[in-house]
């Protein structure tokens, strides 16, 4: 337990990089973001690998403690979010759904609705929204939380209790955060495409509800099904661990919290872009 | 030579203790020590003098930055997962008690016992509230340690590390932000778990304390060492640490006489 954060303190070294004085010139400059990139994406790629073994190898320890927590985690990342998600999922109903259909119905181009539909709210928005809310609400608690204790030595006191940090508070977090997210991005998509099909109706658009639900699942094969669900999985997992990184794994004071949370969030942001540009590359390849 | 020579709890040899923040720091060179069976050691120091570092090496919640250091005679940069069983026969104690805030008294002290023996809350309730009744807590059972008084959140550090019943209680500076009713308490209960208190079913208790005055420990029985200047010294007795001419003794003994207990 105590191997598991020394490893993630040992790459999470770049702090001494961060403070070092400006460098003299815009080569040096790049340089060195580069090289603090890397130490990063190394760091959390560390991170990854040891959380992800703790919960394979250590899921069923200690249930009675570690699964209720879970299912908090869940209830937090998904059930709690449901309202905020409701409201969303009209907005974004609205705006591009609603929009969308009495566009495509103006122009007599109805029956491109269906593909449209699904690249834009079932591939791409749905899941990437639900992950940036999800990340603004839960990440940056996750950070701060994570940071308070690591700097009131909270963490050391888990240890000395022999109870492995990784397993008490970090495998609660990632499991919930990756169903939350996942959860989330169904209703969400759900939610637009009839509160989409609502609006484009109000503006008069000459489709039943039978044919607009039609083309959509028409428009859809297994593999939208499978790659969604991962995608939604990837994203949870990875601010999950975004956000538990910065939060639990370099020593921190009092102070640096509220700073590690903005980078956090930051770093949250461009993963979740890199994994959406991954699954485009998917889609595109399958 | 029939008696055979029990094994050292703690044994250090040649040990250089860096700091938890940052391992390129050494802040004690040096250190030999040998901890025995039912011993009560008082460590004195300045602050920063590396008495919390040394306290966590003892523990292995640190590495040594050179040299050997066992405890319950398996190295600790080891004591890893596998030797969960030598873990949890140490009991910590942190300064300022390092309690869980999210959680309430009663689930600070129940964690422990939960997590290691993977108990559901209702059947660890038993023994957790009678460990609350011996340290005077059960008026505090559902309160989060930020809401209340600063004197007894020892006690419930000092609950949460004696509910597994340990055989090796280490506190860190114990009397820091200590009331002088809450010190004589804590100096009593202290006595009793050295001498075998009914908590851990009659057995004798060995204990390492550090702390920045040594006159509230003066004891016949118990050990002192020093740490100052990134040396750690063995005393000996009270007696012994008493007619120790040493500067950093004199100050420790001194600071102590000017506080009234």
């Amino acid at each position: 337990m105590q191997a598991n954060l020394t490893k993630a303190y040992a790459l999470a070294n770049a702090q001494l990089l961060r403070s070092a004085p400006l460098p003299k010139s815009y080569t040096d400059f790049l340089g060195r973001k580069l090289f603090l990139f890397l130490l990063t994406l190394q760091g959390l790629g560390a991170f990854a690998l040891i959380t992800l073994g703790v919960i394979l190898r250590k899921y069923g320890v200690a249930a009675n403690v570690v699964h209720p927590r879970i299912r908090q985690e869940i209830a937090r990342s998904g059930v709690a979010l449901l309202p905020m998600f409701l409201f969303v999922a009209l907005a974004l109903g609205f705006l591009i759904v609603g929009q969308t259909v009495s566009a495509l119905a103006k122009v007599g181009a109805t029956e491109y609705l269906g593909s449209t539909m699904v690249i834009v709210v079932v591939r791409e928005l749905g899941p990437l929204l639900a992950a940036m809310l999800v990340l603004a609400r839960v990440g940056t608690a996750n950070v701060i939380e994570l940071g308070t204790a690591r700097a009131l030595g909270e963490i050391e006191a888990l240890e000395a209790l022999g109870i492995d940090p990784v397993h008490y508070l970090i495998m609660p977090r990632v499991i919930g955060m990756a169903l939350g997210i996942f959860s989330l991005t169904v209703y969400l998509i759900i939610g637009a495409l009839v509160s989409g099909y609502l609006f484009a109706f109000m503006q008069g658009a000459p489709m039943t509800p039978g044919d607009y639900f039609t083309q959509i699942t028409e428009a859809m094969n297994w593999l939208d099904f499978a790659l969604l669900a991962l995608k939604a999985l990837s994203f949870g997992f990875f601010i999950a661990i975004v956000t538990c990184y910065h939060g639990l794994a370099q020593p921190l004071r009092l102070e640096d919290v509220s700073r590690v949370a903005v980078r956090a969030v930051s770093q949250g942001v461009i993963v979740c872009v890199m994994i959406d540009a991954f699954f485009i590359l998917l889609y595109v390849f399958s | 030579m029939s008696e055979s020579i029990k094994p050292a709890i703690i044994e250090m040899r040649d040990v250089n203790v860096a700091t938890m923040r940052d391992d390129s720091r050494t802040v004690v060179e040096c250190v030999n020590w040998s901890v025995m069976p039912g011993e009560f050691w008082v460590v004195g120091g300045q602050q920063h003098a590396g008495k919390s570092d040394l306290l966590m090496l003892a523990a292995g919640l640190m590495s040594p930055a050179t040299g050997s250091s066992r405890v319950f005679g398996v190295e600790t940069e080891l004591l890893g997962e596998d030797q969960l069983a030598e873990r949890r026969r140490i009991g910590f104690v942190f300064q300022g008690g390092r309690l869980f805030n999210r959680l309430t008294v009663a689930e600070n002290v129940a964690l422990p016992v939960r997590y290691q023996k993977d108990l559901r809350s209702t059947d660890a309730a038993k023994v957790v509230n009678h460990l609350l009744e011996l340290l005077e807590l059960t008026t505090f059972v559902d309160v989060t340690p930020g809401n209340m008084p600063g004197n007894w959140r020892l006690r419930v550090a000092l609950a949460r590390a004696l509910i597994l019943k340990p055989e090796l209680l280490l506190l860190d500076n114990p009397f820091s932000g200590l009331g002088a009713r809450h010190r004589q308490w804590l100096l009593r209960f202290l006595d009793q778990l050295w001498r075998g208190h009914a908590w851990l079913e009659g057995r004798p208790l060995t204990m390492v304390v550090t702390t920045d005055d040594l006159r509230p420990w003066e004891s016949p029985a118990r050990k002192f060492a020093l740490l100052h200047e990134k040396t750690f010294v063995c005393l000996g007795s009270w007696g012994e640490t008493t007619t120790n001419h040493h500067p950093a003794v004199r100050e420790l003994l001194a600071d102590a006489a000017d506080t009234n207990y």
